[in-house]
């Protein structure tokens, strides 16, 4: 009997770390920016791109930051999600939209002149959302992706929720499904508007 | 013949490959030092859209944007330590093939160890346990007489063959 004891608790303990480990999503990387004040940048708006746009402007107010781009395929599948959150009114949502032209794979940047990246980025942004609709309360344009490096943003979509002093208090890699819409990120609005 | 033209072959495969290689491999920054430096930090990095490849060897977008954004560190003087500072605080530990040593960590650097001490432990003990039994068992009067008639039985056979 305790001859088969051992091997036995060794199996069933390995069977446990196997299962859990299967469960686990290698693309759900922990970001270290949870917890800390969104980095600060000043950007392009996309309605009026002679404008910009700071995250100190939101100050006050519970905000989502939603990563996007018209090439990004699963954005189409979380968009009807973000639509669905600005008809509720529940927050600001403000768009990033991350390397609009040179993040396309279809395009060959090193080709497009420095000066008319800018005006393709407002042209196909803006021509994505007037298609799809327009869920953001506004949209900034982050053309080289310089501030999806300070955000650490490795996958579009990507979203954050930022708390009334700024700091982040949740990022969700992925398109936002309804499961976790519902489940996490409503939650934690309704606990941070308090 | 069939001999002179597998040499003929490799001979044209490998002008081939180093044609090639020679194309890819351009330097894309004048100060050597920059790159041997940017080459090192990159290689302990890892490439968060491939994960299992370095910084160095993806040819991800986000590793290439990362790269140049590292090569403007070094050209700005930063030390490799504020450089890997830099990136564990925008993309986490993750980022780094040689984790940092803390209480998260401690079963990751400590775990294939702690199992050898087990099984080694395991081994020991197993083996006195089973030392111990042989000693404790002597034959009784029976099984002394029985072996004592087959040993003789052997020596009398290869006496007379």
């Amino acid at each position: 009997m305790n001859r088969f004891l051992w091997p036995l608790v060794g199996f069933v303990v390995l069977v446990v770390l196997l299962a859990v480990g299967l469960r686990l999503n290698p693309r759900d990387v922990p970001s270290p920016l949870v917890g800390k004040p969104a980095p600060a940048f000043a950007l392009p708006r996309l309605d009026t791109p002679d404008k910009e746009f700071s995250p100190k402007e939101m100050l006050g107010k519970v905000w989502l930051l939603n990563v996007w781009a018209s090439w990004c395929v699963s954005c189409r599948q979380e968009h009807p999600v973000l639509v669905e959150l600005a008809k509720r009114q529940t927050v600001p949502l403000v768009g990033l939209n991350y390397k609009e032209v040179r993040g396309d794979g279809a395009i060959d940047s090193d080709k497009v002149a420095p000066g008319d990246e800018k005006r393709m980025v407002i042209e196909r942004a803006a021509g994505w959302l007037r298609k799809h609709g327009d869920p953001y309360t506004l949209s900034v344009l982050d053309v080289d992706g310089r501030v999806g490096i300070d955000y650490g943003v490795y996958g579009v979509p990507e979203t954050y929720v930022i708390d009334k002093a700024g700091i982040i208090r949740m990022k969700h890699t992925g398109p936002i499904t309804p499961e976790v819409f519902s489940g996490r990120i409503l939650p934690l609005l309704a606990e941070l508007s308090k | 013949m069939k001999r002179w033209l597998m040499i003929l072959l490799l001979a044209l495969t490998g002008t081939g490959w180093h044609g090639l290689h020679a194309g890819e491999a351009r330097p894309r920054a004048e100060n050597e030092l920059t790159e041997k430096r940017l080459v090192a930090i990159s290689s302990e990095l890892r490439c968060l859209v491939c994960q299992n490849e370095s910084l160095a060897g993806s040819n991800a977008e986000l590793a290439v944007d990362l790269r140049r954004e590292i090569r403007t560190l070094i050209n700005d003087g930063k030390s490799d330590t504020e450089i890997m500072e830099f990136m564990v605080s925008r993309y986490g530990d993750f980022v780094r093939y040689r984790p940092p040593l803390k209480g998260s960590t401690l079963l990751l650097w400590f775990g294939p160890g702690l199992l050898f001490v087990a099984g080694l432990l395991a081994l020991v003990l197993y083996l006195r346990r089973r030392d111990r039994a042989i000693k404790d068992t002597p034959l009784t009067a029976e099984e002394q007489r029985r072996a004592e008639a087959l040993l003789q039985d052997q020596d009398s056979r290869q006496g007379h063959p």
